[in-house]
C-alpha cells in the first residue's frame, strides 16, 4: 500500500492564495459605493484643510481680513449683493458685520474642526483601548475598578461638564484643552467595547495555546489579543470622529470653543444666529460643511463595520 | 428584587455623590472668588470678609463640601446671628447673581425643558419606530434604501442648522408659525404647542433618524428568529406576527436607548434652548457658567445627573420585570 501523497498531484487545484482578513475587507470596501463616497468627501475636506493657505492665496483674502466695503451699513452690516455677497472674489460671500471672506473662514474652519475631532478621537481611542484591554485581560478587582469608572463617566451630564470644565480652565491652549476634555468623556465608549471583546478573546484556543507555549503575558497581550482588537477599534474610532466633530461645533457654537479670530464652523453657526433673518446664505455654508463631514465619516464607519464584520452586515 | 433595588439605589446615590464632588472640585481648583462677585463694585474688605463668612467660604474645603451635602439632604442655615438665612430642603444654595434659591430657579425652568423633551420624544419615538419597522419589513426595496439614506442624512444634521433652516422656511418665508417663545401649557395649551412645534421638530428629526436605524436593525434580526417562523407556521395573520411577536422583542433595545436619551435631555436641551431662545434648564446652565454662578451650575449638574442615573435605573428595572433571565448582579 502506498502512502498518501504529501504533495498535491498534477491535476489538483492550485493552493488558495492566502488572503488576510484585512485584504478581504479591503476588497469589500472597494465595491462599496457608500464607502467610496464617504472616503471621497473626507479626502476632499482633509485636502481643503491642508491646502487652506494655498486656497486663500488663490482668492486673495486671508480668513481674518476685514472688508468693510463688502457690507452695507444701511442694512446693519448685512453683506452687499445677493446670496450673502457672492461674487467673483468672494466665492461664498462675505461675513455679515465684518465683511470677512466666508470661503476663507470655511477652509480654515475645516482645519480646526478636523484637527480637534481627530486628536480627541485619538486620545479617546488610545485611553479606551488601553484601559478596556487592561480591564478585560486582568479581570478581578482591576476590571471592577475600571468598569465602575467607565459607568461613572458615562453617567455625567457630558455637555454641561464639558462647558463647565473648559470655561474654568486657564486660557493657555484652547485646542489642547478641548482635545483632552472631549477625549476624557469619550474613552469609556471605546473602553466598554474593547473590554467586552478582550473578555471573549481571553479564553479562546489560540490564546490558551500561546499561554501553553510559555509566552509572557506582555507578548500575549500585544501579539495575540491586541491585533484581534484592531478591527472593532478601527470601526468605533471612525464612528467617534463624527460625534466629536459635532461636539466641537456645539462647544464653539456655545462660545467656548477656540477663541476668535480663529475660524471654526460652530462659531460661524453661532454668529449666524443673529443674522439668519437678514442673511440666510451665511449659515448654510458652515451648516453644509458640518452635515457633509459628519455624514461622510458615518458612511465610512458603517462601511468599515460591514466590511470587517460580515456577519453583522445589513445592520 | 428588594435587595437588587436597594443596591441600585445605593449605586445611584454613589454616582450623584461623585458628581457632586467633581463639580465642587472643578469650581474650587480654578476659582473666581464668588464672594468678590457678590460684593459688587463698592466693595470694602470688611464687607468681603462678612460675605466670605456668610457664604461659608472661610471654612475648610471638606467642611464646605459636607455643608453642601447636608443642605441637599436636610436644608441648612447660612451665616449666624442676625444675618442668618434659612435655606430649606432641598437646599442647593443661593444664586450668586440674585440670591434666589437655586432649587426655585431650577423649578422655574424645568417646565420649559420638560415641554421640549416630552413633545420631541413623542415625535421621534413614533416617527423613528414607524420608519424603522416599515424599512425592516420592506428590507432591500427602494423604500428601504431611500429611508436609510434619509435617516443617515438627518442624523448628521446639527440641530442648530435644522433649527435655523426651519425658522427661515416655516416662520420667515412661510409665516406659518411664530418664532418660539415659552407659553405655559396651563394658560394657553394651543399657544404652548404652536410655540414648541419647531424645537420639537428640530430635535425629533435628529433623534428619529437614529431610532429608525436602530429599530430597523433590531427588527431585521428579530424577524429572522425561529419564533417568528413558528408564529407564522401557526397561521397567525402577518399583522399579529409583526405587532405582537416581532415588535415586542424587537423594541427592547430601542426602549433602552429611549430611556437614556430622555434622561439626558431632561437635564437641559442646551443647544436647542439656545437657538430658539427658550428659557429652560440648558439656558440657565449657560448663563450660570458665563457668570461663574457656581451654585447654579452645581445644582443643574446634579439634577441632570439625577435624571440620567434615574433613567438608567428605570430602564434596568423594567428590564428585570419583563425578562426574568436578567440577573440581579
Amino acid at each position: 500500500m502506498s502512502a498518501l501523497p504529501l504533495t498535491p498531484g498534477r491535476h489538483a487545484a492550485p493552493p488558495p492564495a492566502g488572503r488576510s482578513p484585512w485584504r478581504l475587507a479591503g476588497a469589500r470596501l472597494r465595491h462599496d459605493r457608500a464607502a467610496l463616497l464617504g472616503l471621497a468627501i473626507v479626502a476632499l475636506f482633509v485636502l481643503m484643510a491642508l491646502a487652506a493657505p494655498l486656497l486663500t492665496a488663490l482668492n486673495g483674502h486671508g480668513p481674518n481680513e476685514f472688508h468693510p466695503e463688502k457690507i452695507d451699513d444701511a442694512l446693519a452690516g448685512a453683506p452687499r449683493g445677493s446670496f450673502g455677497g457672492i461674487d467673483a472674489h468672494f466665492w461664498l460671500g462675505a461675513e455679515p458685520g465684518t465683511g470677512r471672506d466666508v470661503f476663507s473662514r470655511m477652509v480654515y474652519g475645516a482645519r480646526i474642526s478636523l484637527l480637534i475631532s481627530l486628536l480627541a478621537t485619538a486620545v479617546a481611542t488610545t485611553a479606551g483601548t488601553a484601559l478596556g484591554l487592561t480591564a478585560g485581560f486582568a479581570g478581578g478587582r482591576t476590571d471592577l475598578l475600571i468598569s465602575r469608572v467607565m459607568d461613572l463617566v458615562l453617567s455625567f451630564p457630558q455637555l454641561i461638564f464639558m462647558i463647565a470644565l473648559v470655561s474654568v480652565l486657564p486660557e493657555a491652549n484652547r485646542t489642547l484643552e478641548l482635545v483632552l476634555v472631549m477625549g476624557f468623556f469619550g474613552w469609556p465608549y471605546i473602553g466598554r467595547i474593547v473590554r467586552g471583546q478582550t473578555l471573549s478573546l481571553r479564553n479562546r484556543e489560540f490564546v490558551d495555546a500561546a499561554r501553553a507555549t510559555g509566552m509572557t503575558r506582555r507578548r500575549i497581550v500585544f501579539h495575540e489579543v491586541l491585533p484581534n482588537l484592531m478591527a472593532p477599534v478601527l470601526v468605533y474610532a471612525t464612528l467617534t470622529i463624527p460625534v466629536n466633530i459635532g461636539t466641537e461645533a456645539a462647544l464653539s457654537f456655545l462660545g467656548i470653543g477656540v477663541r476668535p479670530p480663529t475660524a471654526s464652523w460652530g462659531q460661524m453657526m453661532s454668529k449666524a444666529i443673529g443674522w439668519y433673518q437678514v442673511d440666510p446664505a451665511y449659515f448654510v455654508v458652515p451648516g453644509v460643511c458640518l452635515l457633509l463631514t459628519v455624514l461622510a465619516f458615518t458612511l465610512l464607519g458603517d462601511a468599515f463595520r460591514d466590511a470587517l464584520d460580515p456577519r453583522g452586515g445589513n445592520r | 428584587m428588594i435587595r437588587y433595588l436597594a443596591l441600585r439605589l445605593l449605586g445611584v446615590a454613589g454616582v450623584l455623590l461623585v458628581i457632586c464632588a467633581a463639580t465642587f472640585t472643578i469650581f474650587y481648583v480654578f476659582p473666581a472668588d464668588p464672594a468678590l462677585q457678590a460684593c459688587g463694585k463698592s466693595c470694602t474688605p470688611e464687607r468681603l470678609a462678612m460675605l466670605h463668612h456668610q457664604m461659608g467660604l472661610d471654612r475648610p474645603l471638606w467642611r464646605q463640601f459636607t455643608d453642601y451635602l447636608t443642605g441637599v439632604l436636610a436644608g441648612r442655615t447660612y451665616g449666624d446671628g442676625p444675618h442668618a438665612v434659612q435655606c430649606h430642603f432641598p437646599c442647593l444654595g443661593f444664586s450668586y447673581q440674585n440670591d434666589t434659591p437655586v432649587w426655585d430657579l431650577m423649578m422655574d425652568r424645568l417646565p420649559t425643558t420638560l415641554s421640549i423633551a416630552a413633545g420631541a420624544a413623542l415625535l421621534w419615538l413614533a416617527g423613528g419606530v414607524a420608519a424603522g419597522v416599515l424599512s425592516a419589513l420592506r428590507k432591500d426595496t427602494l423604500l428601504d434604501r431611500a429611508m436609510m439614506v434619509g435617516t443617515l442624512t438627518s442624523a448628521s444634521l446639527p440641530v442648530y442648522f435644522t433649527a435655523m433652516t426651519l425658522m427661515v422656511l416655516v416662520v420667515q418665508i412661510g409665516g406659518l408659525l411664530p418664532y418660539s417663545s415659552y407659553v405655559p401649557i396651563g394658560s394657553d395649551p394651543v399657544g404652548w404647542a404652536k410655540n414648541l412645534v419647531l424645537p420639537w421638530a428640530a430635535l425629533a428629526l435628529l433623534y428619529a433618524a437614529m431610532y429608525a436605524r436602530l429599530t430597523r436593525a433590531s427588527m431585521v434580526e428579530t424577524m429572522a428568529e425561529p419564533f417568528i417562523r413558528t408564529a407564522r407556521a401557526k397561521g397567525l395573520p402577518e399583522r399579529t406576527v409583526v405587532v405582537k411577536h416581532g415588535l415586542r422583542a424587537g423594541l427592547t433595545p430601542v426602549f433602552t436607548v429611549f430611556g437614556m436619551d430622555l434622561g439626558a435631555l431632561l437635564g437641559g436641551a442646551v443647544i436647542t434652548e439656545s437657538v430658539f431662545g427658550l428659557p429652560g434648564l440648558g439656558q440657565l446652565t449657560i448663563d450660570a457658567i458665563d457668570k461663574s454662578d457656581q451654585p447654579v451650575v452645581m445644582g443643574v449638574a446634579l439634577l441632570a445627573a439625577f435624571f440620567i442615573t434615574f433613567a438608567n435605573l428605570v430602564v434596568d428595572l423594567v428590564y428585570a420585570l419583563l425578562d426574568p433571565q436578567v440577573r440581579y448582579a
